[in-house]
C-alpha cells in the first residue's frame, strides 16, 4: 500500500542524489509494519533514460519491491511541468496512496516536482519533512516540515505526496542479500504510448519555456592569498576597506 | 502597459524584503499590483508597511485558512485573483514555500514556470543562475501567463513614497484545499540579525570553528552580517539548520561572503559562489575553499577574525 517514488528526472550530475533518503524512509516506514502482518509493497518510479536503471538497481538492492522507468526519446529535454506530468500519470494508475520523493534545492526545477505532483494528483502535499509518522489505523501522515520559514507540524489523510530533506535519516547500504535479490526483481520499462500521454505533449515540443540565451559566467579572477603571520586580520581589513564592503 | 502580479511574502506581521525587490522587476514591465494574502485582519496593517516601494496597488485576501491548511488555500486565492486582475506574468519570491506555489500555480493556469531568477527584463524574460552558478541563461515563457520566482537579494529595492491603494477581495476557498492541517508552527527565530538571504553581507562558519560561533558572531555584528553555517556545523549542532548554506541549505548571493574554518566541499560551494565578492579564512592552503575565493587568508580563524574585527572598530572611531 504504502509506495516510494525515485526521481531521477532533473538530478544534477555533478551533486548527490537525493532519492536514497525517499527510499530509505519508506523502507523504515514499511518494514515494522510488514514485520508485524501487513503487506505494504514499495515501487520505485523513475523517469528518465535507459542508464537510470543503475540508479534504480540500488533502490531495489536498498528493499524496495518493484521498479516503473518511463523511458522515451521524446521525453528528453523535459521541463519539471512535463516531468510531473508523466510521474502523476503513473503514479495514478498504479493504485497507490503514498509518494515519497527527495528535495533538491540547488537544482531549479527539482524542489518543485513533489509541490507539482500534489497538485496534478490532487493529493495533499507534505514537504520538506524532517521526520514523517504513519499512523495505518488512522490512514493518516504527520510531518515536520522544516524549512527557512521553521518548522510546521503538518497532517493529512492519504493519499499524501511527501518529500524528505536529506537530515531525516542515513540511507542504508545495500547488504549482499539485497543485492542478490534485486538482480531478481525485474524493472517495469514503460513508453510513452504505454502510459497513454502524447509525444507532442513533452520534450522540448510540451516545453512551456524556451531559453533564449545561455553564458558561461566569466571565471573568477585569480583571487589573492595570503599566510597569516600575525597580519592576516589587518590585511584582511585593508582588502575590505579598499573595495569598500565595510 | 503590462500589469506584474507580485506575491507579498510576510511573516509574524512584517512583510518581507522580498516585496520591495519583486515591486522593482515588476515595474520594469509596468504596473505592479502587490498581492498580501493574510489572517483576518492584518492586510492593512501589512499593506501600510509597503509605502515605501513601488506597489502601486494593493489587493488582499483575508483568511484563517492560509495559517490553518497551508498552501493550497493560498494557491486557491490566488487563482481567484489571477482570473480578476488578468495579469501579465506573476512574480513570486524563491524561497521553498514560493517554489512550490509558483509550481502548482503554473499547473493550474497552464503556464510555464521559472524558478530561481536573478534577473527580470521588460519583456517578461527571466535569467537564472544555473550549475552553481557557472552559467546564466536567459529564458522566456511561452505559454500562458508566465510565474516566475526570484531570489532574494537579486536587486536592490526601488524606494516609493506613496502607500499604495488598498482593495480587500474575497475569495471562495475549497474543501478539496483543506487537506493538510498545520497543528504547530515554530516560525525561525529571528535573532537581531539580517535574515541570510537578504544580508548584503554573510559570514559563515564551518567545523574549523570547533563549536564556537562567537568569534564569527561578533564580527557579523560588527558589520550589520547574517550569519551562515556549513552542513558540517549545523549537523553537529553547533549552529540551527535553518542557517545551513549549501545544496541542501539556502542560497545565497551577498555583496561579502566570508568562509571561515570551511573547507568549500561542492555541496557548500552551491549555495554560496555567486556571491560577489568571496572571503575564506582556513588553516589549510589547499583548502578548496581559496579556488573560489577572491581574498584567502591562510590562517587560524581565532587569530584573523577578531584582528580584522579591531582593525575595523579602530578605523571607524
Ligand atoms: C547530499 C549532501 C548534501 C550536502 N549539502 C550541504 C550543504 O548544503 N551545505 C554544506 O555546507 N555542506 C553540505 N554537504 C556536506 C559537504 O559535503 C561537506 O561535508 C561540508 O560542507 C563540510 O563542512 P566544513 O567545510 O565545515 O567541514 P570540513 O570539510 O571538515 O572543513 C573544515 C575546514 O576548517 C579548516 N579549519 C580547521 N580549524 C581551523 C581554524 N582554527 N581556523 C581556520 N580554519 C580551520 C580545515 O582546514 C578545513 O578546511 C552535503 C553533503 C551531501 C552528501
Ligand atoms: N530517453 C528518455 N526517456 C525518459 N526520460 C528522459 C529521456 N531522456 C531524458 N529524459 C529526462 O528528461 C529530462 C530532461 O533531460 P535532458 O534531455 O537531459 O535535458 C530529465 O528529467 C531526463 O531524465
Amino acid at each position: 500500500m504504502v509506495n516510494g517514488l525515485l526521481d531521477r528526472a532533473s538530478v544534477d550530475a555533478v551533486l548527490n542524489d537525493l532519492d536514497e533518503y525517499a527510499i530509505e524512509e519508506a523502507l523504515r516506514i514499511v518494514e515494522p509494519l510488514n514485520s508485524a502482518g501487513a503487506t505494504h509493497s514499495i515501487t520505485l518510479i523513475s523517469m528518465g533514460p535507459d542508464r537510470a536503471s543503475e540508479a534504480i538497481r540500488k533502490g531495489l538492492s536498498m528493499g524496495a519491491d518493484e521498479a516503473i522507468l518511463i523511458s522515451d526519446p521524446a521525453l528528453s529535454g523535459s521541463d519539471a511541468l512535463t516531468t510531473s506530468k508523466v510521474l502523476a500519470k503513473v503514479i495514478s494508475e498504479g493504485g497507490f496512496d503514498l509518494v515519497f520523493c527527495g528535495t533538491e534545492s540547488t537544482d531549479a526545477r527539482m524542489s518543485v516536482i513533489p509541490a507539482m505532483l500534489a497538485e496534478r494528483l490532487g493529493w495533499a502535499q507534505l514537504t520538506f519533512a524532517g521526520s514523517v509518522k504513519v499512523d495505518p489505523s488512522s490512514s493518516s501522515v504527520e510531518i515536520a516540515r522544516m524549512s527557512e520559514s521553521g518548522v510546521e507540524v503538518m497532517s493529512a489523510s492519504l493519499p499524501c505526496v511527501v518529500s524528505v530533506i536529506e537530515k531525516i535519516n542515513e540511507p542504508r547500504y545495500p547488504s549482499f542479500k539485497g543485492i542478490m535479490a534485486a538482480k531478481k526483481k525485474t524493472i517495469a520499462t514503460k513508453s510513452l504510448s504505454d502510459i497513454g500521454i502524447s509525444p507532442s505533449e513533452v520534450g522540448i515540443s510540451g516545453a512551456w519555456s524556451a531559453v533564449l540565451d545561455a553564458k558561461a559566467r566569466p571565471p573568477r579572477d585569480k583571487g589573492i592569498k595570503i599566510e597569516d603571520s600575525g597580519e592576516g586580520g589587518l590585511k584582511l581589513a585593508e582588502f575590505l576597506q579598499e573595495k569598500r564592503l565595510v | 502597459m503590462a500589469k506584474v502580479l507580485i506575491l507579498v511574502d510576510h511573516a509574524s506581521g512584517k512583510v518581507a524584503k522580498t516585496a520591495g525587490e519583486l515591486a522593482t522587476f515588476a515595474k520594469r514591465a509596468g504596473d505592479c499590483i502587490g498581492l498580501i494574502l493574510a489572517p483576518e485582519g492584518q492586510s492593512q496593517a501589512l499593506s501600510e508597511q509597503l509605502a515605501n516601494t513601488v506597489i502601486g496597488q494593493v489587493i488582499a485576501v483575508e483568511s484563517n485558512d492560509f495559517a490553518k491548511h497551508g498552501q493550497a488555500c493560498l494557491l486557491d486565492a490566488i487563482t481567484q485573483i489571477v482570473e480578476k486582475v488578468k495579469p501579465d506574468a506573476i512574480l513570486i519570491p524563491s524561497t521553498s514555500a514560493g517554489k512550490e506555489i509558483a509550481g502548482r500555480l503554473a499547473i493550474r493556469l497552464n503556464s510555464g514556470v521559472i524558478t530561481d531568477a536573478i534577473d527580470f527584463a521588460s519583456d517578461l524574460s527571466a535569467t537564472q543562475s544555473v550549475f552553481g552558478g557557472s552559467f546564466t541563461v536567459a529564458s522566456k515563457v511561452s505559454a500562458g501567463i508566465p510565474v516566475i520566482t526570484i531570489r532574494p537579494s537579486a536587486i536592490e529595492a526601488e524606494v516609493g513614497s506613496s502607500a499604495p491603494a488598498f482593495e480587500k477581495v474575497d475569495a471562495v476557498i475549497s474543501e478539496k484545499a483543506k487537506r493538510v492541517t498545520i497543528t504547530d508552527s515554530k516560525p525561525a527565530v529571528k535573532g537581531g540579525r539580517p535574515e541570510l538571504t537578504e544580508a548584503k553581507v554573510v559570514i559563515s562558519g564551518g567545523r574549523g570553528t570547533n563549536g564556537d560561533f562567537k568569534p564569527v558572531e561578533a564580527l557579523a555584528d560588527l558589520l550589520g552580517a547574517a550569519v551562515g553555517a556549513s552542513r558540517a556545523a549545523t549537523d553537529a549542532g553547533w549552529y540551527p539548520h535553518t542557517h545551513q548554506v549549501g545544496q541542501t541549505g539556502k542560497t545565497v548571493s551577498p555583496q561579502l561572503y566570508l568562509a571561515c574554518g570551511i573547507s568549500g566541499a561542492i555541496q557548500h560551494r552551491a549555495g554560496m559562489q555567486t556571491s560577489k565578492t568571496i572571503v575564506a579564512i582556513n588553516k589549510d592552503p589547499e583548502a578548496p575553499i581559496f579556488d573560489v575565493a577572491d581574498f584567502g587568508v591562510v590562517g587560524d580563524l581565532f587569530a584573523v577574525l577578531p584582528q580584522v574585527g579591531q582593525a575595523i572598530s579602530a578605523k571607524r572611531a
